[in-house]
């Protein structure tokens, strides 16, 4: 039995932000969600079940956060769930509130994924001491740095097409208001700045940042009210062991086959030519080149070629991170959540003033764990046809 | 001698908890030596005020203030405390519904004896001297029989007589979990191997890879890697990051090189620090052999390898380990 369809018909964010001391991490959720729900023109009751993702809860430091944010979040006497796959879980959180309606079991769901970075330090809750193992970790920089060098001597790429990268989307987000860093950057700018994890600079790094996103995802009746739906044309996901001998790290498999399958979902043949605007996840500022190639925009060894030559940003062929991306807000268990959402808007022609002209079909796409967890979807102005 | 090895691991972190303007609201109020609660859309008067009612999903917002004394409507002993509880000897938690209020919430009451407590017995609240604006400024106590004249001295808040003090707009949470880390039983032959200086690795039956340290069941393959193959104390960088970064509960203090390193005989590489080699000369191909800390020294850790160093033999040839990147 094939899927119904199902649309994005809400979207709301927070404004991003270092430290969001003004709320708690309910308030950051309902935030986002308010916005998205307004956006909807649905109100909490009209919501049939609540999806909430996050990243380690040792970010925190609140176990299983869903059970105390349950009430606050409006989801007494409805179901709810809670997701996690690292890194990409805003995603795969989106990915599962739209299988819940794509499988015909609720009209009307909403998400919501979040993170309050300022409550731990991510760099430690994500390097602590493994007894008997080599204390050599370094957090997430640390971890794919090595990758991105491989990376660079796979592809012979340049060495300042990161900083293309960092300076694009920092650039980028001067047009979004909701995100968390909102300056100019120059490629000069970005190669002046403190290697921290050599290959990867400081410029090139994603921000700590507290945030949440939310969307309302409906089935064809409901959306059929929507000025605007984003309608969903395929949903992947797929995941790989952490460490397999001679596990492909800078072009993993697994992000290749969901890749290919979100593709054929979408009935995209050709994915430069078809997908307007791509929202990808970018942590580091070498993953634009290297993710380019992973999701088929380009041949293997290829990506950084786009990049250098100006097509990923705004008015080229494949415009990545209108919104600023990663690299300027990184609420890590949203930021998956809010690539969702903002090739939802772009779709919806909502983005505002980082708007791809005339955009129909967008890419959202996240990552997490050590390239281990992929999550992807296709929407498009249009209602498919398959 | 058990199979496999433990040792123990501690994760502890001061949080930082932005509370909002509600719990604020709540938790200012104990600083100042006072229950504020909330009347919710239903007409029910709640403490701790919910951030957001229950019934309308709005911003609490009608605040009232309760007295301090309240009955017990359910409780139970804890007669074993534990660190971090709010007294170092036998108690009650108990579920306090405060005059006024209608529903209950969860407090220590200091009693002596479960003969001590019971459902309907009267509580009040007893300050702390120093308050913070937590849930730890105060306990519950039985209250006096009889309603007494001059009750106690008025409650004074820590910043009597004094400009009010600036609302509470967060907490420290401190959380400090105790585990017990067990290796599994192939890792553990490794960690043993490297206590008698030999580095052990096993064989995938079906693929053939070499995995090190090894694995309870090959990643790929998902049978156990049950043949032991002695691997070489040389090998090849095949990449490497340069940390410069200092970061909260770091080990070796940066500038430090993480290197894969693909030991000889080996199928995957394990990851180690580089060093008698200047950071700007290390290079992807680099040969590197370990460097072994003083017999003495060792014990089941991979750590009786002090770092690799340069091997004096020409670079591995790129084609050698591209298929590893």
């Amino acid at each position: 039995m094939g899927k119904t369809p199902a649309a994005v018909i809400g979207v709301g964010q927070t404004h991003h932000r270092a430290k969001r001391e003004d709320v708690s991490m309910a308030g950051l959720c309902r935030e986002a969600m308010d916005r998205a729900l307004e956006d909807a023109g649905l109100t909490l009751d009209e919501i049939d079940a609540i999806v909430v993702g996050k990243a380690p809860d040792l970010f925190e430091g609140v176990m299983m956060p869903e059970l105390y944010l349950a009430e606050a979040l409006g989801a007494a006497g409805k179901p709810l769930l809670r997701v996690h796959t690292a890194g990409s879980v805003g995603g795969s959180t989106a990915i599962v509130a739209a299988s819940l309606v794509q499988s015909g079991v609720h009209k009307k769901v909403l998400t919501v994924a979040f993170e309050k970075q300022s409550e731990s330090n991510a760099m430690w809750a994500l390097s602590v001491p493994v007894p008997f193992v080599m204390p050599v970790h370094a957090g997430a920089g640390g971890y794919f740095a090595p990758h991105v060098r491989s990376y660079i001597r796979r592809s012979g790429a340049p060495t300042h097409i990161g900083a293309i990268v960092a300076a694009k989307d920092r650039t980028n987000a001067l047009k979004n208001p909701y995100a968390h860093l909102r300056e100019e950057k120059t490629v000069d700018m970005v190669l002046a700045s403190q290697m921290l994890w050599d290959p990867i600079r400081y410029e090139e790094t994603c921000p700590s940042s507290d945030g949440a996103c939310a969307l309302v995802i409906a089935d064809e009746d409901v959306a059929k009210s929507s000025p605007n739906p984003a309608w969903i044309h395929g949903t992947v996901m797929r995941s790989e062991p952490t460490t397999a001998a001679e596990r492909d790290q800078v072009n993993p498999q697994a992000g290749r086959d969901a890749a290919a399958a979100l593709w054929k979902q979408a009935g995209i043949t050709s994915p430069i030519d078809e997908i307007d605007a791509a929202e990808i996840y970018v942590p580091f500022s070498w993953f634009e080149p290297m993710w380019l190639e992973n999701l088929g925009f380009a041949a293997e060894g290829d990506g950084w070629k786009l990049t250098e030559a100006g097509e990923t940003a705004m008015g080229g062929r494949i415009p990545v991170n209108c919104s600023g991306g990663v690299l300027s807000s990184n609420p890590i268990g949203a930021s998956g959540m809010l690539r969702f959402g903002e090739a939802a808007l772009q779709v919806r022609g909502a983005a505002g003033e980082h708007q791809v002209d005339g955009a129909r079909k967008a890419l959202g796409h996240a990552y997490g764990g050590g390239s281990q967890f992929f999550a992807m979807w296709v929407v498009g102005a249009d209602k498919p046809t398959n | 001698m058990s199979r496999t090895l433990s040792a123990p691991v501690t994760v502890s972190f001061d949080y930082t908890r932005s509370v909002g303007p509600v719990i604020g609201r709540f938790l200012t109020g104990l600083r100042d030596g006072r229950f504020v609660g909330a009347r919710l859309s239903d007409g029910r008067v709640v403490v701790p005020p919910p951030e957001f009612d229950p019934v309308t999903h709005e911003a609490t917002a009608d605040f009232v203030d309760l007295p301090e004394t309240g009955t017990v409507t359910s409780w139970t002993w804890v007669s074993e405390p534990v660190a971090g509880q709010p007294f170092d000897r036998p108690f009650a938690f108990a579920l306090v519904t405060l005059d006024g209020a209608d529903a209950p919430f969860l407090h220590a009451v200091d009693v002596a004896s479960p003969d001590e407590i019971s459902t309907g017995l009267k509580v009040r609240a007893r300050w702390a001297a120093e308050r913070t604006g937590a849930m730890t400024d105060l306990v519950f106590e039985p209250a006096p029989v009889e309603p007494v004249e001059t009750p106690t001295e008025p409650v004074s808040t820590s910043s009597t007589n004094e400009t009010p003090a600036e609302p509470v707009t967060g907490i420290v949470t401190p959380v400090s979990l105790d585990y017990t880390y067990a290796a599994s039983p192939e890792e553990s032959a490794f960690f043993r191997g490297l206590s008698e200086g030999r580095i052990v690795g096993q064989r995938c039956p079906k693929c053939e890879k070499v995995y090190v340290p090894p694995r309870p069941a090959c990643p790929t393959d998902g049978v156990p890697t049950v043949e032991e193959i002695e691997l070489s104390d040389t090998g090849t960088v095949t990449t490497f990051c340069i940390v410069n970064v200092p970061f909260l509960g770091q080990k070796i203090a940066p500038p430090y090189v993480s290197a894969y390193i693909l030991l000889d005989g080996a199928d995957i590489a394990l990851q180690h620090l580089i060093l008698d080699i200047p950071v700007d000369e290390i290079r992807m191909g680099l040969r590197v052999k370990a460097v072994w800390k003083p017999r003495d020294e060792w014990g089941t850790t991979i750590e009786n390898i002090s770092h690799f160093a340069p091997a004096d033999e020409p670079d591995a040839d790129f084609d050698t380990y591209k298929h590893h990147l």
